[in-house]
């Protein structure tokens, strides 16, 4: 057992165990909370796979802006202070078995796949984020998604703020 | 670097996955069924970096499709959050069964 | 000699030495050595903010004209430790109905939200703690940190008035995060890296210094910090007079002595990281020739000097109240700090590697602000000329 083996599991445990309280706890402020925990362990997770960049972008976009929205969104949206009544609806014998059944169908498609052990290649030479930023200003790689997205994420911005407007007149 | 195989993250994403999809199937609170189409997204996240780690580091193709997915991810929770709390002012709750008004 | 020419790594290679000479692998002993550096590193840092307390009461004693304390030690230099042993005997309260897990966690994010920006300072050219590449993502995300502790708090403290505070504490600091990464992404443009080693190694001469290349992008940035770090002028929503406390309004003893502490020593690394980006880090006219801990003063020299200065805005300007600051921030930081960026790169690109890069980015830094006076005026002066038609008929009686 290496040391990133080791690191591996132990993020890996508090991704699922986090995940697992996100969607069964009862207080929605302690859901988005776990929400939390997960997306830093995925970010840990991001570095040990040698993407920094992806690493920084996942804590300043969904940390920073996406979870705070969140708390933002559950404080904003309760009638009373505490949470009571049960947090799974009717569904949820079938909902468990959904997706037992879909993790099951997924690890049974990788499993048959042929490159399933493999171990990770030599990182390249250079500045990854160079790299990267090249790829998305570059007519011939990246740019065209990139500036859609950026016209999608400003299409977002003026429905959400559009939307959630009290005094719009009639 | 070289210790851990890709299909440990390809299992963690699938479990990730499959914890993300119980929670939209089986939960009350629109904003905690908006939390599991987060977690879903981030496993197809760690799913395209590891894919871009493995299989070919020197594009960065996969790199580029996970920063698409956080630009889009923020863009639906944004108006994702704005709706549920538009209806949260006409309704008064956020509970998705109460919210039947088409049904019939 | 060799110690004097690269002090971490003449103490790491004799402590390895040290710890295997036992029997213990040089991995355990390497995490071992780097477990010790940072709780060292840790332990200067907040010694520094001990000081850091003192300077604070001096410097508001004589901006205010009187002298501060200056009973205990001589000129009150012990005054923080009694500070400090204050606030350790004071009675620890959680209220009831907080939730005492996300209460408690509150502070210690604070706090960890400063130390962590410690590790990409670099005080010298070989003593940083860890040359990130993003570094200056690195800064962005700790903000973030910052700012979700700040919601625990205000939330977990299961008070009205410290939810609304914690509510616009961090509309201020997602809203002044965007002006600030212009700033940052301004200065990444100029120097061609993210790091903070390659953004030093850009600043070579003394007129390469980016304060000149981008005076007005100094001036968002040290607004924007200012308000990120919740101080006055835009620290609406910790005045006493306002909104009680604020976010931090249930915290009591030392929980409150983190939160405060972590003020200040936020604000000392943001003022490292204003001489970092604008004034050339440990460079100091070729004294930081002479070795790396010369480099490691003068940086600290810098730091404490951009902390004054934001100690002097601080002490100086009254409130801004809180429509004002989102105003300001969304009509005009924002759009003022893309304009740059935009006019940066374009004549950043157009005069590469030309002698004349610096004073033509300098003068037209210098139109953009003068064309915003402009600006301002006009439209200040067709607002109060739609006010005065308004209240004309009113007068004429």
């Amino acid at each position: 057992m290496t040391t990133m083996q080791v690191l591996f599991l132990i993020f890996a445990a508090i991704i699922l165990g986090s995940a697992f309280m996100v969607v069964t706890t009862k207080k929605m402020i302690h859901a988005a909370f776990w929400l939390i925990v997960v997306l830093f362990a995925i970010a840990a997770l991001y570095a040990m796979l040698n993407a920094g960049f992806m690493a920084m972008v996942q804590i300043v976009v969904y940390v920073g802006a996406i979870a705070i929205l969140f708390i933002f969104a559950v404080m904003l949206t309760r009638k009373e202070l505490l949470d009571r009544g049960p947090a799974l609806n009717a569904n949820k014998s079938i909902a468990a078995l959904l997706s037992l059944l879909s993790f099951g169908g997924l690890y049974m498609l990788l499993r048959n796949w042929s490159g399933f052990s493999n171990m990770a290649p030599a990182l390249p030479e250079g500045d990854m984020v160079a790299k990267l930023g090249e790829a998305l200003v570059t007519p011939d790689a990246y740019l065209l998604p990139f500036e859609i997205a950026s016209v999608l994420l400003l299409a977002a911005l003026i429905g959400a703020v559009y939307v959630a407007n009290e005094a719009r007149s009639e | 670097m070289n210790s851990i195989p890709i299909s440990w993250y390809l299992i963690l994403s699938a479990g990730l996955f499959s914890i993300g999809l119980f929670g939209v199937l089986a939960r009350k609170n629109a904003v905690a069924i908006l939390l599991g189409i987060e977690l879903m997204l981030n496993a197809v996240n760690i799913n395209l970096v590891t894919f871009w780690r493995y299989n070919n580091p020197a594009e960065v193709t996969g790199q580029v499709f996970a920063i698409i997915v956080f630009a889009v991810a923020a863009a639906e929770v944004a108006v994702g959050l704005a709706l549920i709390i538009s209806i949260y002012r006409n309704r008064n709750t956020v509970m998705a069964e109460d919210i039947d008004l088409m049904k019939w | 000699m060799e110690f004097w020419n690269d002090p971490i790594t003449t103490m790491f290679n004799s402590l390895l030495e040290s710890f295997t000479s036992g029997s213990m692998s040089v991995a355990t002993a390497t995490v071992l050595i780097y477990a010790l550096g940072i709780l060292l590193f840790v332990t200067f840092a907040m010694v520094l903010d001990i000081f850091l307390v003192w300077i604070e009461r001096k410097v508001v004693a004589r901006f205010q004209d009187r002298l501060g304390p200056n009973r205990i030690g001589p000129f009150g230099i012990f005054q923080p430790f009694a500070d400090i042993v204050k606030l350790l005997i004071k009675e620890d309260i959680t209220p009831i109905g907080a939730d005492v897990v996300l209460f408690n966690l509150a502070p210690i994010f604070s706090m960890m939200s400063v130390l962590l920006l410690w590790a990409i300072l670099p005080f010298a050219p070989n003593m940083v703690g860890v040359d990130l590449n993003v570094a200056m993502l690195y800064l962005v995300a700790a903000g973030s940190i910052g700012t979700l502790s700040v919601i625990m708090a205000g939330w977990a403290s299961n008070n009205k008035y410290a939810t609304m505070g914690a509510f616009r504490t961090v509309a201020q600091m997602v809203s002044y995060e965007i002006p600030m990464v212009a700033a940052i992404l301004v200065i990444t443009v100029l120097a061609g890296s993210m790091g903070t080693v390659g953004i030093v190694e850009a600043q070579e001469e003394w007129w390469q210094v980016f304060f000149l290349s981008a005076p007005l992008t100094f001036l968002i940035f040290l607004i924007s910090a200012i308000a990120e770090l919740g101080r006055s002028p835009f620290d609406l929503n910790e005045a006493e007079s306002e909104i009680v406390a604020g976010f931090h309004t249930e915290y009591t003893g030392m929980k409150f002595g983190l939160f405060y502490a972590g003020e200040l020593l936020h604000s000392f690394t943001f003022g490292g990281f204003i001489a970092l980006l604008f004034f050339g880090g440990h460079r100091f006219f070729g004294l930081e020739n002479l070795g790396p801990i010369v480099g490691a003063l003068i940086f600290i020299g810098k730091a404490l000097f951009f902390y004054w200065v934001i100690m002097w805005v601080k002490y100086t300007v009254p409130r801004i109240r809180i429509d004002h600051m989102l105003a300001f921030n969304w009509k005009f930081l924002t759009p003022l700090s893309f304009i740059l960026l935009m006019v940066t790169a374009l004549v950043g690109r157009l005069l590469l590697d030309s002698a004349w890069l610096v004073p033509a980015l300098f003068l037209s830094n210098v139109f953009i602000g003068w064309m915003t006076v402009l600006y301002l005026k006009s439209h200040e002066r067709k607002t109060r000329e739609a006010e005065e038609a308004k209240s004309v008929p009113v007068a004429q009686h």
